[in-house]
């Protein structure tokens, strides 16, 4: 089993290059061309129907695509760009990875953004804890700057736009668009309420603001340069193009690759040795993670699923209500036998309970309740009832056990909750029966007290 | 306990300087005050509130929503110890517990020597390295318990200044172009917005929230 891989558009750089990161490489392998071309030749209009022609999805998790995505922010200006690069989800290790070792191929995609949009002033918000990567594109900026690729008159134009790298400082909410915009304006990470505070018209500042993910724009160079068809040629059924996929857990292989969508089936990426090359030592799948830990689980027999929003969407998934899964965030977890789920299951909700911004009460308070019921259970001192005492709970968070959830919260980290919880449950009810029965987690390694 | 010193405070200027508004500042002026202090002391917060116009009890407010600001004494070097699912199943757990030992503290706790502070993290978004931990914000992969013995010991003896900078993300972050000029409406070109937004919220871009344009 081989999977033919296209032309990498966005990691191309990086894997040949070791200073894929400097401005001189980046020229020498025909960077900011294309912004040049564009800000002397295309209309911002033509720029932003190649990415609409490309259909673009989001990256980061939400999937919408980025070209109809600039295509609703309302009718004023000034106008903002706002790059997501606060990547927390657990499991994904892309972004810091395109902001490390390919930080111009982010700001081109920026600046032809902000001009297809007409914005003057974009941000690259990125996670605080991404010292180096903040370090490598704040580097790139200035060095944008001093090529004339970015602030007044860019390439001899009359367009300006300029950047402004901004840290975060560990909140996992911050991801969420709303949220990321309130830290941005000095505030703690609160999502706002949507409707009426959809970004593209109450965004920054109250004004009309692109929010996208930091691997959906550095694609925009790519898109531009080539055409929208050319991107959309690649993928299928609706999914276009290539995406970063995090392959992680107990594989031989574990690392980020850049696959075609819906060409590449999860089997591929957790099999084929060019990808995920199986499991390490020999062991069994039992069980993967498929998008990030909001994301419903999958088994065995979900692995010849493909790689696309059709294959998550339309797969007989395993929460009591119904539904596929998602792509979510491009994190592929497998999990072999030796591992228990039910430790698995409590680590992701204790990272939830964690990580709730506290303004919602079935997340604030469900998290940390499902916290300690799952914390129970796993150090062996689980109540006989506990399952349906958590299942209720999470009935109370997400009251429709199905993907997409049912929404009781502003944002969706409430509903992302149970999906971890309710996966072990209904894949292996018998872990949670040994685990009350024996009194102790039957695998080896605890939870420390 | 200290405000900001001269060099912090003519960079937090130039930060400021970056923002349609003065408040955007915050978290990087926070970033700055922990790099000097290696904490956010009460000083620093309400010298902070002082340039931004906020009273020290919103700084305060906001610092504590996020884990990278501490409020306490925070030993020269942070270890972060990332114990979430790629990591745990790497064994981070039986790493944080060793560290715990080695260092003769517990997570969340500070070495009497000021030396050595030490976190259990959430994600650190580097699996294919598990298990992974940072210190000061610097990644260190795949570490065991004899390369965590290593990597203290070469930490005691200042043999990792190059790759271990002090206290701060921002530490070696230094902007060389120029502030940005803020954008202004365009009055006769663009029109002002057709389709208003709800009127009764209160984020609707009116005057008072349109950024002002200040110069260069």
């Amino acid at each position: 089993m081989t999977v033919t891989m296209p032309a990498p558009i966005l990691t191309g750089r990086l894997r040949e290059h070791g200073d894929s990161h400097t401005l001189e490489r980046y020229l020498a392998t025909g960077g900011y061309a294309t912004l040049r071309k564009a800000v002397t030749s295309m209309t911002p209009e033509q720029v932003h129907e190649e990415v609409k022609a490309a259909n673009l999805f989001g990256r980061g998790g939400f999937i919408m695509p980025a070209g109809a995505k600039w295509g609703l922010l309302r009718d004023a200006f000034p106008r903002y760009v706002v790059v997501n690069g606060d990547e927390g989800e657990p499991c994904t290790f892309k972004d810091h990875l395109l902001a490390e070792r390919d930080p111009h191929q982010l700001i081109e995609g920026v600046l032809l953004t902000a001009y297809a949009v007409g914005a003057e002033l974009a941000f690259v918000y990125l996670r605080g804890e991404f010292a180096l990567g903040l370090e490598r594109v704040q580097a790139a900026v200035d060095e944008a700057y001093a090529h004339g690729a970015a602030g007044s008159g860019i390439f001899g134009s009359k367009t300006q736009i300029d950047l402004v790298v901004h840290p975060g400082a560990g909140a996992y909410i911050c991801g969420d668009e709303t949220a990321l915009l309130e830290s941005l304006e000095g505030k703690k990470g609160f999502p706002r309420l949507k409707p009426p505070n959809y970004p593209a018209v109450i965004g920054l500042y109250g004004a009309p603001t692109v929010v996208n993910n930091l691997e959906t724009l550095s694609n925009v160079p790519w898109i531009v340069e080539n055409g929208g068809e050319k991107f959309a040629a690649l993928g299928g059924e609706g999914s276009t193009g290539t995406r970063l996929v995090c392959v992680a857990g107990p594989v031989r292989n574990p690392g980020t690759f850049e696959i075609e969508l819906h060409k590449t089936s999860f089997r591929d990426l957790i099999f084929d040795p060019s990808l995920g090359g199986g499991l390490a030592d020999g062991r069994d799948l039992r069980f993967f993670i498929p998008g990030g830990s909001s994301s419903p689980w999958f088994g065995p027999q979900h692995l010849d699923i493909p790689y696309s929003k059709v294959g998550a969407d339309t797969a007989v998934g395993v929460l009591p209500d119904g539904g596929g899964t998602m792509l979510g965030s491009g994190s592929v977890v497998a999990v072999d036998d030796s591992a228990c789920p039910v430790r698995i299951a409590w680590r992701l909700t204790k990272f939830y309970a964690h990580e709730s911004c506290g303004q919602c009460t079935p997340c604030r308070e469900g998290g940390s309740w499902l916290e300690k019921a799952m914390r129970r259970i796993e150090t062996g001192a689980g109540l006989a009832d506990d399952v349906k005492t958590i299942m209720d709970v999470c009935r109370g968070i997400a009251p429709r056990l199905a993907w997409p959830p049912s929404q009781t919260t502003i944002c969706p980290l409430g509903p992302s909750i149970p999906m971890p919880i309710v996966s072990a449950i209904q894949m292996f009810p018998e872990d949670f029966e040994r685990h009350v029965e024996e009194g102790r987690c039957p695998y080896v390694g605890s939870v420390p007290a | 306990m200290p405000r900001l010193n001269r060099e912090m405070l003519e960079r937090a200027k130039s930060t400021i300087a970056l923002y349609p508004q003065k408040r955007s500042a915050l978290l990087p002026l926070l970033h700055l005050a922990q790099e000097q202090d290696g904490w956010l002391t009460p000083d620093g917060m309400e010298h902070i509130g002082e340039l931004l116009d906020l009273e020290p009890a919103e700084v305060l407010g906001t610092a504590a929503f996020y884990t990278m600001f501490k409020r306490e004494p925070t030993g020269k070097h942070l270890i972060s110890i990332c114990t979430n699912l790629a990591c745990m199943l790497a064994g981070a757990y039986e790493l944080l517990e060793h560290a715990e030992s080695r260092l003769g503290i517990k997570s969340g706790g500070t070495t009497a020597d000021g030396a050595f502070s030490l976190e259990e993290a959430e994600c650190l978004a580097h699996c294919d390295q598990a298990p992974c931990l940072q210190v000061n914000y610097r990644y260190f992969d795949r570490v065991g318990n004899n390369e965590f013995d290593a990597l203290v010991a070469d930490l005691e003896a200042g043999r990792r200044q190059s790759d271990v900078p002090p206290h701060g993300t921002l530490s070696r972050i230094k902007r060389t172009a120029p502030a940005p000029v803020v954008p202004t409406p365009a009055g006769d070109a663009k029109p002002e917005p057709v389709a208003a937004p709800a009127p009764e919220d209160p984020r609707a871009p009116s005057a008072g929230v349109r950024p002002k344009k200040r110069a260069r």
